[in-house]
């Protein structure tokens, strides 16, 4: 029964969203305020349908009802709570329905909250999000329902994929989604915005917190993915370049350019029709990126079996909305024009060259990622197109973006003093240039360019010091004046620099780890020993160990520091190869030991028969948890920004903000 | 000042050209050497014997994992198996802990070089999900004329 009426209300929760992108619209253009009233509450009513459909699907995981084809597909009775919770997106239907949950739950955010929005943008914004959600809601009920009933019952279920029975996967995709179908509301806004043949700084004023809180989900979400590959593929390696790891990168990139044009459109009144063009491509890419992680047409190491006739749905919806705003931006787009001169060397100028180079980035991924499919389908053969292609493309252009991205924020708007600047940074450039040659010298000879990455991050971090050192006069004002403006900061400031900051520590992260990882392959009987960055690993034995839903077989290594006496500062590790009961699948439970210089990590693997010893894989890498912190810094501030109230406010702000006013978020 | 923005828009163009030139010629290249192509275990054998490919060449090969070929070899750190396309089969060694989803009759792809009858894996990817068939495994077995639509046999 409560299947049914979660079957039932998202049917007319596809109703509702069919006549809230339809009536209001009219209505905006009629300028009928009967029509345009109902946006609002269809968008509220759209989103509450959509709530009870996916507590239904909730509810049947939760308490296994295996009358339901998706529960059986992917759920257990012996599966713990956590993971009957998870497998309600941790299969195709259940994840497009969570997509459409979060698509309706932005619809419904903009209806409750966007009070101090000019009415006609308003309902368009909610009219076009409710188009795509028409879409979605259809592609759902026509080709993926997660209600569908079996008959007769099967006593249990398929359980989930092991690989997703894991905390960290089973976050990850409400963030990754909160994140990429976040960019459903910029999208809806440049749409409105052509619609209206109007991009004001207000526009722009209003666009930013929605891109910054989509942007914010999307950075946690893919971190939050790639640590999940670096502990449970037991590979050690945190990124691939596979097209699904693409497929979430490329709307981040997008995402990235977009938070920082938008910033010009908003105080300098430039770059309009350019901000515009971006949040459509980000949107545009998220959908790619649900098409190709849905559809199956590209190998990855992270397909799951997938239907090619959901594909062909998920392209049109893609053609459609997609080659829709672009062919309104073509007509629309001349019109938007900028007042806003500025000369090449000013803040403008450096926010430009950011977002020619993420938008250049972001199109040699993607031209990477669908490279394989344009020579599948003309019959060339069949390529795959690896990790060494992005990174021979990827690094050289971050390179000059990480170098510009310390010094653009010393630029003044319009005009800038390149050489003022610079002569700023004297002191970072002396600590990175020190930095730098100290890494060579001491740590690796051999690598020039791990060197030069570190020289980089070093460079940017006290770049972003300096900067808010200058700020607030630190040294040239008393200690309590630089104090109390380090307290008076405005939030938005405090984002910028922890979003900095945070990168500067995410690409040390990257540069050591990928650079100094040490990795030794070996097979170990109980008692051997072996010497990996500087850490001695004993395997004491291997046993088995029951787990909830599964049986694993866990090591036992012995870790102490090579040159350290006392058995007293060693460390266990317990790797773990778990055998799961329903799916009689295995995976690697890497056991990993974070330190401060880097992840002590140990992988046990079959077993030889003929010597009786275990394939072990030992890994030294360096500095990893620089990359999960640099990334949750740069997380926190895009919430610090976000609770500016600068942000929450609708017209560009002349006078005093009256606190009253201000809406709760 | 039309005229001055005119010129201004004009150096902008001309520098975010010459830009995207250095971006086309950087991606070009990268191109050039890092597309790996894919062979089935029959293509290997008939174009490394007509001299068509080299042993430097990094590729692609898939297919099912031969039932009973695994086994062990030297320190015990390295698996060598079979690779087939239900026509032809090669051997292919690779060093490490497979990924989870390897096993015998499962769907593969690994790449790396092959050399004297061997094809050493650097890579070897099997999937997160043991219903998945990797596209160019199910092509391989097309060409071959092996294909049968997956059963759910699991």
């Amino acid at each position: 029964m409560i299947v049914e009426t979660g079957h039932f209300a998202l049917i007319l929760a596809l109703f509702v969203a069919a006549l809230q992108g339809t009536l209001p619209m009219i209505g905006a253009h009629r300028r009928d305020q009967a029509l345009m009233a109902i946006a609002a509450p269809a968008a509220l009513i759209q989103l509450a349908l959509v709530i009870v459909a996916f507590a239904a699907l909730t509810y049947a995981f939760v308490t296994s009802d295996f009358s339901v084809l998706n529960v059986v597909q992917n759920s257990h009775t012996d599966k713990p709570m956590l993971y009957k919770i998870s497998g309600v997106w941790g299969n195709h239907e259940g994840s497009m329905l969570l997509w459409a949950l979060i698509l309706s739950l932005y619809g419904g955010a903009i209806a409750a909250f966007g009070k101090n929005l000019r009415p006609s943008l308003k309902v368009r914004v909610l009219g076009v999000q409710s188009l795509i959600a028409t879409g979605i809601l259809a592609f759902i009920l026509l080709t993926s329902n997660p209600f569908t009933r079996v008959v007769p019952a099967p006593i249990n279920g398929n359980s989930l994929n092991p690989l997703l029975q894991d905390p960290g996967l089973a976050f990850h995709p409400p963030l990754l989604y909160l994140g990429y179908v976040g960019l459903s509301i910029t999208f809806s806004f440049a749409v409105a915005a052509l619609i209206e043949g109007r991009v004001d700084a207000a526009w722009a004023r209003w666009v930013r917190p929605w891109t910054l809180a989509a942007w914010g989900f999307l950075t946690a979400g893919i971190s939050l993915g790639s640590w999940w590959a670096y502990y449970e593929l037991g590979w050690g390696g945190w990124w691939f370049w596979d097209p699904v790891e693409n497929a979430s990168f490329m709307p981040w990139l997008a995402a990235t350019a977009l938070l920082h044009s938008a910033i010009v459109s908003e105080k300098r009144d430039s770059l309009k029709s350019w901000t515009i063009f971006l949040a459509i491509i980000a949107f545009g890419l998220s959908l790619l990126g649900t098409f190709l992680v849905r559809s199956g047409v590209i190998t990855s190491v992270h397909a799951f079996a997938s239907d090619p006739t959901r594909g062909v749905f998920i392209l049109l919806l893609l053609v459609v909305t997609i080659g829709g705003a672009f062919a309104l931006f073509a007509w629309r787009g001349p019109s938007l024009k900028g007042s806003g001169l500025f000369q090449p060397i000013s803040r403008e100028g450096g926010l430009l060259l950011n977002n020619f180079l993420l938008t250049v980035a972001a199109a040699s991924v993607l031209l990477g990622t669908l490279y394989p499919l344009f020579i599948d389908v003309l019959e060339l053969g069949k390529v795959s197109v690896g990790a060494p292609y992005f990174e021979s493309v990827f690094i050289p252009m971050m390179i000059p973006m990480l170098m510009v991205m310390a010094i653009a924020p010393f630029l003044k708007w319009k005009r800038g003093d390149f050489l003022g600047a610079t002569a700023r940074l004297k002191i970072a450039l002396i600590i990175t240039i020190v930095g730098g040659l100290l890494t060579w010298s001491i740590i690796d000879r051999a690598s020039a360019f791990a060197a030069f990455g570190m020289a980089l991050a070093i460079w940017l971090f006290i770049a972003v010091l300096t900067e808010l050192a200058e700020r607030i006069k630190l040294f040239r004002v008393p200690l309590i004046e630089s104090g109390r403006r380090l307290l008076h900061q405005p939030r938005a400031s405090w984002g910028m620099t922890f979003a900095h900051a945070g990168l500067a520590i995410m690409v040390a992260g990257m540069t050591a780890s990928s650079a100094w990882r040490v990795e030794s392959i070996q097979v170990m009987k109980f008692g051997d020993s072996v010497t990996v960055g500087g850490y001695t690993y004993t395997l004491k034995d291997v046993r088995e160990v029951p787990g909830p839903n599964y049986i694993a077989t866990r090591g036992t290594f012995i870790v102490t520091q090579s040159g350290a006496s006392g058995e007293d500062d060693a460390l266990t590790l317990y790797p773990e190869k778990r055998t799961y009961k329903t799916r009689k699948m295995t995976t690697t439970e890497a056991a990993i030991h974070p330190t401060f210089l880097g992840d002590l990590y140990a992988v046990v693997g079959d077993k030889d028969e003929k010597s009786g010893g275990y394939v072990t894989r030992i890994y030294f890498n360096p500095l990893v948890s620089w990359m999960w912190t640099g990334a949750l810094i740069m997380v926190l501030g895009a919430g610090i920004s976000l609770s500016d109230r600068r942000h929450r406010v609708g017209a560009p702000a002349k006078s005093k903000i009256v606190p009253g006013s201000v809406p709760a978020e | 000042m039309a005229l001055k923005r005119k010129h201004r828009r004009l150096s902008f163009v001309a520098l975010g050209l010459l830009a995207l030139g250095a971006a086309a010629a950087l991606i070009l290249t990268a191109f050039e050497d890092n597309i790996v192509f894919f062979h089935s275990p029959t293509e290997i054998q008939e174009k490394f014997a007509a001299n068509e490919l080299k042993p430097a060449q990094r590729l692609r090969i898939g297919g099912l994992v031969v039932e009973g070929s695994v086994t062990k070899t030297g320190d015990g750190a390295t698996t060598r198996f079979k690779v087939t396309d239900l026509t032809k089969s090669i051997v292919v060694e690779y060093r490490g802990i497979l990924p989870d989803l390897f096993r015998e009759g499962q769907g593969i792809v690994a790449e790396g070089h092959y050399n004297n009858n061997v094809f050493t894996a650097r890579e070897v990817l099997a999937k997160h999900d043991e219903n998945y068939m990797p596209p160019e495994v199910a092509a391989a077995l097309k060409k071959s004329g092996q294909w049968k639509p997956a059963g759910k046999e699991k």
